[in-house]
């Protein structure tokens, strides 16, 4: 039996396109990519970046001042945007602020706060600045802490850190945990900023680009960090509920390599599988995936196979990393959200910035945007350690327009 | 619903060399000694391996190594959820120095390695196991979070879920700014349905804000309020003792989380 559907009540989503979910939707239509050359802080790598713009300027304040820094102003903005907080509000009147749980993402959380202040590090003493604040920045907890006292919320909380699956498993978590009981509505999301760290790290990696990410592309060398905060509320969806649902997810782990990706895709299969397991959803029934598609050659090449194995080479499937970078622990709820949007407007998204598909791949890559129904749709995130979570979303057609030769059924829920 | 039998436990703290080894500690029948804890060998992951990982990765393979050893089960079947407060900050502290100094040499290897879950991802190779896998944090709470995401995974999937706690303090500088004072790594093998042989049964009741259980014996009790993941000892010197009582664990900060513990 398929498992028990949950409701996206409210989404919000902050990225390089802009605050909000309109300027994501706007930029997805038009095409337009919120990357840019890396201008932040004093880094000096050539590479090309997803920043989003303001957040220098806004400190958080009052009773939240030692929670202040970029991944927490992140939040923060997200959490303003498209009238979640109303949003919330109204849940936390009608379940209670102790029934809805809280599962954010998140890869690097405020490890910026503790890379600013080695920096200021005494060298005799080794002692950092005394305003330091490791609890409320650089702690992995420490989004969860913030985005549940910014919302007012009391019960269960975590922070899901699996590197870049890490706010696509935060669903499969609020799945779990509230059909144990241990609340009825959960809030999930997944905030992660630009830091030293990452630019870095994946410099040292070699995997960073040194142009825009260029996904699937037969020329394609490397990923676009980006930042970006999301956020959903979840209820159990209700008989006939025509919003967009979670139906199933998903995950697995490579058991191959820490950083490269199983070469066949094995894990990254399983998890697609089981996703659509717990949705009783045939892979023919889905009528578009968003890639995790981060543009390194193997990790694209090990997708591909997977998709491929899974769906054949049908399905439509687009990588939207070209409008904001890989955004790491906040990639799947970017992601997800994006995914609910389209089955809302009706869109598939092409992907940005690729040229020429690149011929060894398989997949039903889409290069340019355009408009189509879609009734289920997956999105897929995979991440360093062999972690791996798809989910699959799906949305009621209420009216759907006849259509010669169609054969589906009136909805999915 | 919300019962979960512990089938295996992994242990390892100051004065804490194994859950075989300890039992009677723990159980109050003999005195608890400080001692240095002994150095986690991890003997599962090869021995180049072992060379290049570091102290948190090997404190959290030991103890999942020890609990997997005392049941006849291939670990490529179990689920894992691994809870820390704060991840690999030997690794995040080799990082930021990095980044002060000129060209910011970052080492490919500490970077993969600074993800939460790095342990999750050895122990996912060293086993071939490519089942689900969960990396959380919830600060002083994380022993607590994990146990319930461990019993909602288990009980979702109707599977055994091997939970995994670890924190280890953290080096200068930072070390003055979170205070974690000694090392603590445990491992509990859950399973939903009754097993051949069974360590304890637990009931996860409800959570509040009724005062944390305290430890009587001033080690321990030094142990429990030093390091997140032993906010779990008192769950496990009732599962030692082997009698029927309930346990009120800290949850972080004033919360808590109510558990029934049946031999």
């Amino acid at each position: 039996m398929a498992i028990k559907p949950l409701a996206i009540a409210a989404c919000t989503l902050t990225n390089a396109l802009g605050p909000g979910i309109a300027a994501s939707l706007d930029a997805l239509r038009r095409g337009e990519s919120g990357l840019r050359p890396c201008d932040f802080e004093d880094v000096v790598l050539n590479t090309w970046i997803g920043r989003v713009a303001g957040l220098e300027e806004e400190p958080l304040r009052g009773e939240f001042a030692p929670f202040d820094c970029r991944n927490n102003r992140l939040a923060r903005l997200g959490l303003e945007q498209d009238g979640f907080g109303a949003a919330v509000r109204q849940a936390r009147d009608r379940y209670g602020p102790d029934r809805i749980g809280v599962f954010v993402g998140t890869s690097t959380s405020g490890i910026g706060a503790t890379e600013q202040a080695y920096r200021q590090c005494d060298l005799i003493t080794r002692s950092l600045p005394a305003t330091f604040d490791y609890r409320h920045t650089h702690n992995v907890f420490s989004v969860a802490d913030f985005t549940r006292r910014w919302l007012g919320l009391t019960g269960a909380a975590f922070a899901i850190s699996t590197a870049c699956s890490s706010s696509a498993k935060a669903f499969a978590s609020a799945w779990r945990q509230m059909r144990a009981g241990f609340c009825d509505a959960a809030l999930v999301g997944g905030v992660d900023s630009l830091c030293l760290t990452t630019l870095y790290g994946f410099n040292a990696l070699g995997l960073a680009s040194t142009r825009p990410c260029r996904p699937w592309d037969v020329e394609r060398d490397g990923l676009s960090v980006g930042e970006a905060a999301g956020f959903a509320l979840l209820e159990w969806a209700e008989p006939g509920d025509d919003r967009v649902l979670l139906l199933g997810y998903g995950e697995s782990s490579d058991a191959w390599h820490m950083t490269a990706a199983h070469p066949e895709g094995a894990g990254a299969a399983l998890a697609m599988q089981q996703a659509l397991a717990r949705a009783e959803v045939l892979p023919a029934q889905v009528d578009y995936i968003n890639l995790h598609g981060t543009a390194t050659p193997l990790n694209d090449a090990a997708e591909d196979r997977a998709v491929v194995r899974v769906f054949g080479s049908d399905t439509p499937c687009s990588s939207t990393k070209g409008w904001t970078g890989h955004t790491l622990g906040a990639a799947g709820i970017t992601e997800a959200i994006f995914v609910s949007l389209c089955l809302e407007q009706g869109l598939i998204p092409g992907t940005l910035n690729t040229r020429q598909r690149d011929p060894k791949l398989g997949a039903g890559l889409v290069l340019e945007t355009r408009e189509s129904p879609l009734r289920l749709a997956l999105s897929n995130s995979f991440g360093f350690g062999g972690t791996n979570c798809s989910l699959l979303f799906g949305r009621r057609v209420r009216s759907p327009s006849p259509r010669v030769g169609e054969g589906r059924g009136e909805g999915v829920a | 619903m919300n019962t979960l039998f512990v089938e295996a436990v992994g242990l390892m703290a100051p004065g804490l060399a194994g859950w075989t080894a300890s039992q009677a500690v723990l159980a109050g029948q003999q005195p608890y000694v400080a001692a240095p804890m002994p150095a986690a060998m991890a003997t599962l992951l090869p021995a180049n391996e072992r060379r290049r990982v570091t102290a948190t990765i090997k404190l959290a393979l030991q103890v999942a190594q020890e609990a997997m050893a005392q049941i006849d089960l291939d670990a490529s079947a179990v689920r894992t959820v691994f809870a820390s407060s704060g991840g690999d900050s030997e690794v995040l502290d080799k990082i930021c120095t990095a980044l002060t100094q000129p060209d910011r040499p970052v080492s490919p290897t500490h970077f993969h390695q600074s993800v939460h879950n790095t342990p999750a991802g050895y122990w996912a190779i060293a086993t071939s196991c490519m089942q689900p896998s969960l990396s959380l944090a919830a600060y002083d709470g994380s022993f607590a979070a994990g146990l319930r995401e461990a019993a909602a995974l288990a009980w979702a999937d109707q599977a055994r879920v091997l939970l995994v706690a670890y924190d280890l303090p953290l080096p200068a500088p930072m070390a003055g700014h979170r205070k974690i004072v000694v090392p603590f790594g445990v491992a509990l093998l859950l399973n939903p349905a009754p097993p051949a042989n069974r360590l304890a049964l637990l009931r996860l009741t409800s959570s509040g804000n009724e005062p944390a259980d305290r430890l009587d014996d001033e080690g321990l009790e030094h142990l429990r309020s030093g390091n997140p993941s032993a906010r779990s000892l008192p769950l496990l010197c009732a599962i030692a003792q082997g009698a029927a009582r309930q346990v009120i664990l800290s949850a972080g900060d004033s919360a808590t989380l109510r558990v029934e513990i049946d031999p």
